[in-house]
């Protein structure tokens, strides 16, 4: 048996050192889901969680059992076989309970969905439109003049993907114009697409949602801290699907309203708040060219 | 059957050389050949997978372009599920299903040789697609209009041909199998007594017959937008992507569960089997399986968590996709059950069957927390997604072929197979399914979309032991054709009923099976 199970524990040896590996905090190593910067993305993580454990703790059960079934009712040991073959009260048993552990699965996942679809009263609107292989952002306003709108495309350069030059960091996951959103601030997302379905997939904002030709999908999120937030396209959409990225830089509302009104061209706005624009090169660095 | 006089039968054998196979009505020359077309299938399916592993290999561009890339999982997904799992459960249930029931050959003879023969057509269009001038289908295995229809490339109506071969090759042999079932039956064997792999093929046949239309009306659809400017799913034209994802999933959920009620009947022969005792809970497997089978048809949209859907529809089928785990559970516990208080050996049949219980339980596992909503946004179109449907896909149907083709082997070919190189066969296909998938998940939880060709860089080490466990997969199953072949030509005389364990009508035939049995019916005990 030991002969047998040789390979089991070598499985085991090559998951535990992957295990203990990534816990060093070694970059490319990521098990699990991020827990995001939205109360919504942070809801989706415990609720991935809590089925992680809950299917952990069924798996431990039903594979242990099955094992010492495996050690004890050998032929090789001398078991004789038994003849039952049915036990209406264990049977019953067995289908009640897996139905009360889902209830308990399907409440938390009830009330987190119903949280999603509850969309808050958004200042900011944007557009996001898809493209054969890029995005288009647009930001709503009253007037057609006060729309900002933009493309939003790969910047990582074409020798780096083909290995003719050291990859960057953030390979495949840089655009020319990131899109540019408040932080603390409800936003909302019209999400359509101009040709065939994209997906429009922030893993951080817990939103992906598929952009479709003559449907406007919505969504929504409330960022918590500002930073800069990658994503990528999520529907197979022809050639360059892997190569329309999806770049978020989350700034502090007075920052973005600053940012906004550069973008509006309106220059008087822009002077009047030049300090803030400075202390924040880093953040606002892609706009200022 | 031919105007000879029924007693002949037993005088003449099968017609001589190649045109033998071309002729044939024989369930058994039809069974193998579904099977041998399958496993050739299965190479071919498994060779555009590695290509697909070799460029994920490592980052960037090293070894094909994105478009040639795209051809690759689409016509990989393809055939694996249209030509490698499905025509191999086909030849398993003409070769096994007669025997099993004590009938004399399938219902409808000829129609079984038409439904095999039309498929090697069915693919070699598919395959010639990749030939053509702008490639072979590149919009993945679920064509999703409109990137199939008005962006797709000319070939694509190709692809619709050899679809439309395909579906009336699946409703022939559906109808064969319910006819075979429902009139062919030895006097005696009832409803209950069936084996559970002719019950669970019965409902997979149904199934077949009610989902394959509405595939066949899809890809039509798809024709006529292509090239009489219909707009069903041309948003432009006043109709509807989403029309498509609603027909194509209709039809695609009972589809997984047409690849996998048939490995649980397998799985049920198999663990009773090298347990020696009786399945446990026999009634509410078959309660189970039809469970399963009518639930599959209320579940379609969960595939579709991320369109934009009402709410109350996204809540109605998280719900139902959950239920399904009820039916799933109760074979899964009765497997162990059966298990309890056996007396086990673990040849080579029974340790794929445990492999099986295993790794198509960590499948479901998987399946269970896609079908939360609001969880499925972060999993949905990520490796999270590829890891779950390989794990019920590959350790879960295809190791139940292999392990019903290691269990029936000696009764097809007279001999035993070479029990050392099998173990080897197993252990490394075992290690190698849980290196090449293990590990996805991880990368689909770290935000790894699906279907691209070239990755970020935090994605790179799980990717590179993904691929080395897939190629050590690949490699493996050229020592399975290797078994098989050796065992076809010779080896250790195989005994009427080579496993001590073993139930059924087919063991009472002698090894190798004649080429016509039950001739007379059975007499049922």
């Amino acid at each position: 048996m030991l002969k047998r199970l040789r390979p089991f524990s070598l499985l085991a040896v090559v998951f535990t050192a992957l295990m203990v590996a990534s816990s060093g905090a070694l970059a490319g190593w990521e098990l699990n889901m991020r827990q995001g910067v939205t109360e919504i993305s942070q809801e989706i993580y415990s609720l991935h969680m809590l089925m992680l454990y809950i299917v952990c703790i069924i798996g431990v059960l039903v594979f242990g059992v099955m094992f010492w079934a495996m050690f004890k009712y050998r032929k090789s040991k001398g078991a004789k076989p038994a003849t039952w073959h049915e036990n209406t009260r264990l049977e019953v048993l067995w289908t009640v309970i897996p139905l009360v552990i889902l209830i308990g699965m399907a409440v938390p996942a009830t009330v987190t969905l119903a949280k999603i679809y509850d969309t808050p009263d958004a200042d900011i609107t944007v557009k996001v439109n898809g493209y054969q292989w890029r995005w288009e952002y647009t930001y709503l306003a009253d007037t057609p003049e006060e729309e900002v709108s933009f493309f939003s495309s790969l910047a990582t350069p074409r020798f780096e993907i083909r290995g003719e030059a050291p990859r960057s960091e953030f390979y495949l996951l840089d655009v020319d114009n990131p899109l540019v959103i408040p932080a603390n601030t409800p936003v909302k997302f019209l999400i359509t697409a101009n040709d065939v379905i994209h997906s429009w997939w922030v893993p951080d904002f817990g939103i992906k949602k598929d952009a479709v030709p003559g449907i406007i999908n919505e969504s929504h999120a409330t960022v918590l801290e500002p930073g800069t937030y990658r994503g990528m396209c999520a529907e197979l959409c022809g050639r360059d699907h892997a190569y329309m990225p999806i770049v978020v830089e989350v700034l502090e509302p007075e920052e973005f309203e600053q940012w906004l009104a550069e973008q509006r061209g309106d220059v008087a706005a822009a002077e009047q708040d030049d300090s803030v624009a400075l202390t924040s090169a880093g953040q606002v660095r892609s706009f200022i060219q | 059957m031919t105007a000879i006089p029924h007693d002949d039968h037993a005088h003449h054998g099968p017609a001589t050389g190649l045109w033998r196979w071309v002729v044939t009505t024989n369930h058994k020359d039809i069974g193998a050949m579904y099977l041998w077309f399958s496993f050739a299938m299965f190479l071919l399916g498994g060779a555009f997978a590695m290509v697909i592993r070799a460029e994920l290999f490592q980052p960037g561009f090293s070894l094909v372009e994105p478009e040639f890339f795209n051809q690759m999982t689409t016509m990989h997904g393809l055939i694996m599920v249209f030509g490698a799992v499905m025509p191999a459960f086909v030849g398993l249930a003409n070769y096994m299903i007669p025997l099993m029931i004590g009938a004399p050959d399938m219902a409808l003879p000829r129609l079984n040789n038409l439904s095999f023969w039309i498929l090697p057509f069915a693919f070699l269009i598919l395959v010639s697609t990749l030939f053509m001038a702008g490639g072979g289908p590149n919009f993945g295995w679920t064509f999703y209009a409109p990137l199939s229809t008005t962006y797709g490339p000319p070939s694509t109506v190709f692809f619709i041909l050899a679809m439309h071969i395909m579906g009336a090759s699946s409703i022939m042999g559906a109808i064969n199998i319910i006819v075979t079932i429902w009139n062919m039956r030895a006097p005696g064997m009832t409803w209950m007594k069936m084996p559970l792999f002719v019950w669970t093929w019965l409902i997979t046949a149904f199934l077949l017959i009610m989902v394959m239309p509405v595939l066949a009306g899809l890809i039509t659809m798809m024709l006529l937008d292509i090239t009489a400017q219909t707009s069903f799913f041309n948003a432009a034209g006043g109709g509807s992507p989403l029309l498509f994802q609603h027909l194509f999933w209709f039809f695609g959920h009972p589809e997984v569960y047409i690849m996998i009620l048939p490995a649980f009947g397998i799985i049920s022969a198999i663990i009773p089997a090298f347990a020696r005792k009786p399945l446990f809970g026999y009634a509410s497997m078959v309660y189970a399986t039809a469970a399963i089978a009518i639930l599959s048809f209320f579940v379609w949209a969960h595939h579709m968590f991320t369109v934009g859907m009402p709410f109350a529809a996204q809540l109605f089928f998280m719900i139902s996709t959950m239920i399904i785990a009820v039916p799933t559970g109760v074979k899964v516990f009765n497997w162990v059950a059966t298990m309890i208080g056996g007396s086990m050996t673990f040849e080579v049949p029974m340790l794929f069957a445990i492999a099986f219980v295993v790794l198509f339980t960590i499948g479901g596992f998987s399946g269970l927390m896609l079908a939360i909503a609001p969880v499925d946004y972060q999993y949905h179109d990520t490796y999270f997604v590829v890891a779950h449907f390989h794990y019920v896909l590959v350790p879960g149907a295809v190791f139940s072929i292999m392990a019903g083709v290691y269990y029936w082997l000696p009764k097809w070919t007279g001999h035993m197979f070479h029990e050392g190189l099998a173990k080897v066969h197993f252990w490394m296909s075992f290690i190698g399914v849980n290196v090449a998938f293990f590990p996805q998940h991880f990368l689909g939880l770290a935000g790894m979309p699906r279907r691209i060709p070239d990755y970020p860089l935090q994605f790179a080490n799980f990717n590179m032991i993904s691929s080395m466990g897939a190629f050590l997969f690949g490699l493996s199953q050229l020592l399975f054709m290797f078994i098989v072949i050796k065992c076809v030509m010779g080896g250790k005389k195989a005994e009427a009923k080579p496993w001590e364990g073993a139930e059924g009508l087919e063991w009472d035939l002698p090894s190798p099976l004649p080429y016509h049995t039950f001739e007379t019916p059975p007499k049922i005990k």
